[in-house]
């Protein structure tokens, strides 16, 4: 299949998101630049990692008004996946394609390192390939990744079984210590209401191969892959 | 014209900046220092000679770029 991966000035994961569809799991890739106001051949969209527009104004705010992004509104719109890491997840938020917003880590620092993540349902397009007790041991890289919304849109989220993912400890707890950057209810990932769209800020493109330690973020894109597959998305050479 | 913008973090999101700021001052001897809520200030210089125009338009700004509704508030005035 064909997976579409945006590039903004700033991105700096975009590649390996490429390597790893391409080269991991086979399949193929086209960048498409900000200024795109199509998404080609897309079957799917990913919004990579990296520091949009330098970050300016807001995390994701003006990556957010730029011409592929109305393409990918439009996308979304109609049932298409699209998933965001990182700054893909910032700038999902700032679009309104996701609820919510990520603000300041609690503890200012950026925070550069390996964390476990829990998988709150495996009904999303998302996580359907994640066995349900699995811990993902996941990197993440940000400053600004501690996940706010206010209490009406938390209680909906957690109605509407859109909280997808949560950090937790070795033992899968989500305690205060393995909560890395203040998120509300130890949130990592989460989904929109119809479910086609999701976010999260550890980075599965980069734990996605043994060589790099582990390959748990593998199970993220492959359901991704899986959901398409079952829509009749044919694999693309 | 002039459009002098102060952003603030809302009061029920978690302000680390603030928290941290509000601690240094209370260590540095400062005394009597209450919350304290670190913001943006921006200054837009507009042209064209109708206030109302440009008040509407900043306000526009305010509400879809400049600021963001779910974590900040914003004020201005355009002198």
């Amino acid at each position: 299949m064909n997976f579409g991966v945006l590039q903004f000035p700033g991105s700096n994961c975009d590649q390996d998101v490429v390597h790893v569809l391409r080269n991991v799991l086979g399949h193929s890739v086209e960048l498409l630049w900000h200024k795109d106001s199509s998404l080609g051949a897309a079957d799917t969209v990913i919004v990579p990692g990296g520091f949009s527009y330098g970050d300016y104004l807001r995390t994701g705010a003006i990556a957010r008004f730029s011409p592929v992004m109305e393409a990918v509104q439009g996308f979304a719109a109609n049932g298409g996946l699209v998933l965001g890491i990182c700054n893909g997840f910032q700038i999902l938020c700032e679009a309104g394609l996701l609820p919510g917003a990520l603000i300041r880590n609690r503890s200012l620092q950026f925070r550069c390192e390996h964390i476990f993540l829990k998988t709150a349902t495996t009904d999303s397009p998302f996580t359907n390939r994640i066995p349900p007790d699995k811990l993902m041991r996941l990197p993440i890289a940000h400053g600004e990744g501690c996940y706010f919304a206010d209490e009406e849109t938390l209680a909906g989220l957690k109605a509407n079984n859109q909280v997808l993912w949560r950090y937790v400890d070795a033992r899968g707890e989500a305690t205060e210590d393995a909560n890395p950057n203040g998120s509300l209810d130890s949130i990592a990932g989460i989904c929109n209401e119809k479910r086609n769209v999701a976010g999260l800020m550890p980075h599965p493109e980069r734990a996605s191969e043994p060589i790099l330690g582990c390959a748990d973020g593998r199970l993220v894109l492959e359901s991704m892959i899986h959901t398409l597959r079952e829509r009749g998305v044919q694999k693309a050479a | 014209m002039k459009a002098k913008i102060v952003i603030t973090p809302k009061k029920a999101v978690l302000d680390p900046q603030g928290k941290t700021v509000q601690n240094a001052l209370a260590q540095m001897g400062y005394t009597g220092v209450g919350a304290v809520h670190v913001g943006k200030y921006l200054e837009i210089e507009v042209t064209g000679a109708d206030e109302e125009a440009a008040r509407k338009q900043i306000d526009d700004a305010c509400h879809k770029i400049l600021s963001n509704p779910v974590i900040e508030d914003y004020r201005f005035e355009i002198e």
